[in-house]
């Protein structure tokens, strides 16, 4: 094992890149935002992430995921911080994110989903990830994960779960 | 026994968006398995994993603060009653639908607005919690606004029912914008929220909900107040019985 051996932070996030979300095993916490910042301090390897929903129980699980993957890789002398600040948001999702998110089945967050305050207030259309047809309608803001509102498909029939926008 | 503890002004402030946000997460969290429908069954468990979420934040800064080997486990695990400073409303039992919708839409109306002003806390500890948090409790206060027209502009029985959980919980609405002293200190300070400042939109907010439901705000009611200052109501004993159990009968429990 080389620990002196300095990656560079383009291969850090290649490592990265292999840690998926243990919810949404097809998005990786890069693609997902979760990693905001990568860097050196002397010779240690410093690792930001930030949580998604404040109490998001995969945290626990993306942390101890990202240690595994760097102690896999010979990296010994390495730090994984955790920052609240900026907020995470769905923006920071990569648009090669959004593309496995549909795939798997679950809509991808819009850009805009209108006022977050509005009540009663009704959604763009979302795309049915299994059929494509936008003729959907929600049937819970709040879904299996933190992270996701329920959906039915209005023609497919098909429920699905969407990404909310935060 | 633990008596009375004092902290100091710092962290009385914290402990109390803490403990808020512990003890109504606990509450809802009670509902997991027992929501009226599957589908709110799920969203209250949501929240309450916000609502813990949070908690931690504060517990962790909390913990902090005071040092001496004070973690976020040891502060929601091992202080007793009176250590505790959420507001007497979060601590109210879950009762029937009505009762649990009403509780939330008085403490997320409260909440936004806290959250909103505490975003811009010289404290950055406090903004960053807050900036976090806004983003969730937009969520619910949406959905507490939304059930609270929904079954107060519903049929006859949930017209009633609502009524009566909005004359028994509003009460308990008032200590949530009460100023004290810690309260005024902070304020001052630029760290804490001026609840007088917020009071304002707390109170437009919560009428036009309720006149949008056809529910009456109970006039001239004697306001309960203790809360913050570590004098709870007798469900509080029975929520730290449940919560703290395992870490008081196994002491440091692992899973």
């Amino acid at each position: 094992m080389n620990t002196t051996q300095k990656f560079s932070q383009q291969q850090i996030f290649d490592l990265l890149e292999e840690v998926k979300d243990p919810e949404i095993p097809v998005i990786s916490v890069v693609d997902l935002g979760v990693v905001r910042e990568v860097k050196y301090e002397g010779k240690k390897l410093i690792v930001t992430i930030t949580p998604t929903y404040s109490g998001c129980p995969a945290m626990g699980v993306i942390q101890m995921e990202i240690t595994t993957a760097l102690l896999e890789a010979g990296i010994i002398d390495f730090e994984v911080r955790t920052s609240l600040s900026p907020a995470w948001t769905t923006r920071w999702m990569s648009e090669k994110g959004k593309k496995a998110l549909k795939e798997y089945g679950i809509a991808p967050p819009l850009d805009n989903e209108g006022n977050e305050s509005d009540l009663f207030g009704e959604m763009p259309a979302i795309q049915c990830p299994h059929c494509g047809s936008k003729n959907t309608g929600m049937t819970n803001r709040f879904g299996s994960t933190p992270c996701k509102s329920l959906h039915q498909c209005k023609d497919c029939l098909e429920p699905f779960d969407y990404f909310k926008c935060h | 026994m633990k008596s009375y503890t004092k902290y100091d002004p710092l962290v009385e402030y914290v402990l109390r968006s803490a403990d808020n946000t512990l003890i109504l997460g606990h509450r809802l969290s009670e509902l997991c398995g027992h929501g009226p429908v599957l589908e709110q069954d799920i969203a209250i468990t949501n929240i309450s994993l916000d609502l813990l979420g949070q908690s931690r934040m504060y517990l962790q800064y909390a913990a902090q603060q005071i040092g001496n080997n004070e973690t976020e486990d040891t502060l929601a695990f091992l202080r007793d009653g009176m250590q505790f400073r959420n507001c007497q409303l979060t601590e109210q039992p879950n009762g029937d639908f009505a009762h649990t919708i009403i509780r939330s839409f008085i403490f997320d109306s409260y909440h936004f607005y806290f959250c909103q002003s505490l975003k811009s806390s010289t404290d950055s500890s406090l903004a960053e919690i807050a900036a976090k948090s806004l983003k969730e409790v937009t969520y619910h206060r949406k959905f507490s606004s939304e059930w609270t027209i929904r079954l107060g502009d519903g049929t006859a029985e949930s017209n009633e029912r609502m009524q009566k959980a909005l004359e028994n919980l509003w009460p308990y609405s008032g200590e949530l914008t009460e100023e004290d002293a810690v309260d005024a200190k902070m304020a001052a300070e630029g760290i804490g929220v001026d609840l007088k400042d917020i009071s304002g939109s707390i109170n437009d907010y919560r009428n036009n909900i309720l006149e949008r439901a056809g529910l009456k705000v109970p006039e001239k009611v004697f306001m309960h107040s203790g809360g913050k200052k570590g004098l709870h109501t007798e469900h509080h004993g029975y929520i730290l019985a449940e919560m703290q159990f395992m870490q008081r009968a196994y002491p440091g429990l692992n899973w």
